[in-house]
């Protein structure tokens, strides 16, 4: 076979939704494409335990403690299962873990917002869930099979995420003017950063055709982000909050939300590396890894030891 | 894969979710040993009770068909329709066969 009937058998598997597996003839373009979106897609979960343990230890309740406890860990997992996923396309766990510790591998600059008060652990859960699981619910149709898999596995476990952060929100609603300006505060500092996580506007966003025709993706930016306005229109007004956005007004004719402009200036800005935590959140990471050498190393001590016992 | 030289070994990890059924695939993890494989998958892939067994194999000890002779391989039964009780045409009057 030539590799024009290779490429075209490929497409033509794809077109017919048949799943790309591990060992499966794939162009090197999309083998690149998965790897560098499903390892940024694992160092999101990774690093966005980050702004969430920040509260672990000052969580208002046993019970809110535990819930946020789980929630993080559920993130870790998350993070193993991706890494897991895009090692099937031959790239190593250390590569990944160097190229996000050196900077050169991105992460959803979501995680690049400082966590100010409580209520930022309502709104994330609500809205940074929420507008992932958005993205993961289309990828679970995603045409790389390990990497369809390791979405239906979280998306299973992400609607207790953007539960339990509602449930934040909504107590803080129902409570003193203090608490319901806390919860108005925190709406409007990550409303506008989550619409950003849908990526730049369809006409500016480089990679999406091509990732459209091998079905990796299957609804462009702007459409996942006028869902995800048209389901948080509605779901505010059970907060009796409002949504940071005077643009916003129902379209009769498109039978969508119209919604205010991104500041795209801000978008760029955080993900070239100033938002206001790029920084810390790196070093967070590289800490944590530092930190660990010696329980890596002694486990394979340990490991090695067992083994040379054993024989 | 490309081997690493830092990286834990590479497990592949099977879940039995229900006394009574296989143990299936879930996905692969990083470990030094068997022991702490079972231990992170039980983190990593049993959080919510999803099973009741666990089995780790070294992602190295696995042998896999290639997808390449597919054809070949799977060619002995391609024509042996006769194997599927579809392909035996009885009278309607013929019932609990
Ligand atoms: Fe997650
Ligand atoms: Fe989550």
């Amino acid at each position: 076979m030539s590799f024009a009937d290779f490429e075209k058998n490929f497409q033509d598997k794809v077109d017919a939704e048949i799943k790309i597996e591990p060992r499966d003839w794939m162009p090197e373009a999309y083998r690149k494409t998965l790897v560098r979106q499903i390892s940024q897609h694992a160092h999101s979960e990774i690093v966005g335990m980050l702004p969430e343990g920040n509260w672990i230890t000052r969580a208002p309740s046993l019970r809110r403690k535990a819930i946020l406890l789980a929630k993080v860990q559920d993130e870790a997992g998350h993070g193993l299962y991706l890494y897991s996923a895009a090692e099937t396309l031959g790239v190593s766990r250390e590569q990944m873990i160097n190229d996000l510790h050196s900077g050169k591998a991105k992460y959803s600059s979501i995680f690049n917002y400082p966590t100010l008060t409580w209520a930022d652990m309502g709104a994330i859960g609500w809205l940074v869930d929420g507008a992932a699981i958005l993205n993961q619910v289309m990828l679970c149709r995603t045409s790389y099979g390990p990497y369809a898999r390791a979405m239906v596995r979280i998306c299973k476990e992400e609607s207790f995420h953007q539960r339990q952060g509602f449930e934040i929100l909504l107590t803080l609603s129902r409570g003193t003017d203090a608490q319901k300006a806390m919860c108005q505060d925190a709406i409007n500092r990550w409303w506008w950063p989550s619409l950003m996580m849908f990526g730049p506007r369809d006409t500016e966003s480089t990679n999406s055709d091509q990732s459209m025709k091998w079905k990796i993706k299957r609804k462009s930016n702007d459409e996942l982000r006028q869902e995800f306005v048209d389901m948080c229109v509605q779901q505010v007004k059970v907060l009796g909050m409002t949504l940071p956005d005077p643009a916003l007004r129902w379209n009769e004719a498109r039978g969508h939300y119209d919604f205010g402009e991104i500041d795209w200036a801000e978008f760029w800005n955080v993900v070239k590396g100033n938002g206001p935590c790029n920084k810390q959140r790196l070093d967070a990471r590289r800490k944590a890894w530092e930190e660990g050498e010696w329980v890596r190393k002694a486990a394979e001590a340990h490991a090695n030891k067992r083994r040379t016992k054993a024989a | 894969m490309k081997e690493s030289k830092h990286d834990w070994p590479l497990w592949e990890i099977f879940i039995r979710s229900r006394q009574g059924l296989d143990h299936k695939h879930v996905g692969s993890l990083h470990a030094a040993d068997a022991q702490m494989a079972i231990e992170n998958a039980r983190d990593v892939y049993t959080r919510r009770m999803e099973g009741v067994s666990i089995w780790a194999v070294e992602s190295k000890n696995i042998h896999a068909s290639k997808a390449s002779e597919a054809d070949s391989l799977y060619d002995p039964a391609n024509d042996k329709i006769y194997r599927h009780p579809t392909f035996y045409d009885l009278p309607d009057e013929v019932n609990h066969m």
